[in-house]
């Protein structure tokens, strides 16, 4: 595949990167990356890889633009309330890059569904909000051997990190099981500052680059945390658990769990 | 330009900065290492900046030629990286 001068136009920033190059482009075109939720991470990650030419974008989100979403869903106009999210967010993506070709999934992601929804992506970002939906993405990735990027926010905080299937723990390594309904509050619940999804969910659209291209450090292994009072970012190295009961030497979770939500966590 | 045999030859006459050097970086990354591009660049800025622009990306500059239209022509060799 050729550049067209267009293209060359476009893209002219990421070519003159040594780390990027035309080769780097072209992996990046040829590349398809599945968001889920497209929300106060799904909405900065959607833009910047849209932007950056990731050739398929998948988008799945069960919602509509609610005027509560807009203070940090950046993907989401006014002029888009009670338009479902995906059809919001395919809009924009491609009003950013025609190149970018957009699928969207109307729905929850569930067991039934995730297996079939995640098949055919190179990487997946995980920008939900619950941990039910936290748990079945990590266990469905490790299952299918898919490599995601883990990110969760929550008032002035914000972490993440990388699962490469074979390189370091997954999110069940770290975090053994989905916390007592409503032992932890929701952003709902708690709020969050509205850059705090921009902050984070950039760094997942870079961790989606990054393993593209096939440049630099993941974070896997490692758990990034921001906190933007304190102006702190920490990386905790975190060991795989061979005794994980998903991605350890003897797993013990062999189909996916739909774990019960909260009820007032639901239809964010 | 017949001291050289030209493996490729890119026009960015068609194009102005940055993407002036995007095309022929693109051209380089195509050929093989010690194949060698011909590159026909309009006189002026392009002339004085792609040219170094490819130096400074580890290439070799063999030679450059006035075409004699307010064009030049670069004979470059392509050196691998690592």
């Amino acid at each position: 595949m050729a550049f067209t001068n267009e293209q060359l136009e476009r893209y002219s920033r990421h070519i003159i990167l040594k780390e990027v190059g035309a080769k780097g482009q072209k992996k990046l075109l040829n590349s398809s990356v599945l968001i889920i939720g497209a929300g106060g991470l799904g909405a900065p990650a959607a833009m910047y890889l849209a932007a950056a030419g990731v050739g398929t974008i998948g988008i799945a989100d069960a919602d509509e633009v609610d005027l509560s979403n807009l203070q940090r869903q950046v993907i989401h106009t006014t002029a888009d309330l009670g338009k479902a999210k995906v059809k919001s967010a395919k809009e924009t993506m491609q009003a950013i890059n025609p190149d970018v070709k957009v699928n969207t999934y109307r729905k929850f992601i569930t067991s039934e569904n995730i297996m079939d929804i995640i098949r055919d992506y190179d990487f997946i970002i995980d920008g939900t909000d619950n941990f039910p939906a936290k748990f079945l993405i990590n266990d469905a990735c490790v299952m299918a051997q898919k490599p995601f990027s883990h990110a969760g926010i929550i008032r002035f905080k914000g972490q993440l990190m990388t699962y490469v299937p074979g390189e370091g723990p997954c999110y069940r390594c770290v975090f053994k099981d989905p916390p007592p309904k409503d032992a932890v509050p929701t952003c709902k619940q708690a709020g969050v500052i509205g850059a705090m999804g921009g902050v984070i969910g950039s760094l997942q659209a870079m961790e989606a680059v990054k393993y593209i291209i096939g440049k630099g450090d993941l974070l896997t292994g490692r758990l990034l945390t921001y906190d933007a009072l304190t102006m702190t970012f920490r990386t905790i190295k975190l060991p795989k658990n061979h005794d994980c009961p998903v991605c350890g030497d003897h797993p013990t979770i062999t189909k996916l769990i739909d774990y019960e939500q909260a009820e007032c966590d639901m239809h964010m | 330009m017949a001291d050289y045999k030209i493996d490729d030859t890119v026009d960015i006459t068609d194009v102005v900065c940055p993407v002036t050097f995007v095309k022929a970086k693109v051209a380089l990354e195509e050929l093989d290492d010690g194949q060698i591009l011909a590159v026909r660049m309009n006189n002026g800025e392009p002339v004085q900046n792609v040219p170094r622009s490819i130096k400074e990306e580890g290439h070799q500059i063999l030679k450059l030629t006035d075409n004699g239209d307010d064009t030049f022509t670069l004979i470059v060799k392509k050196v691998e990286d690592e």
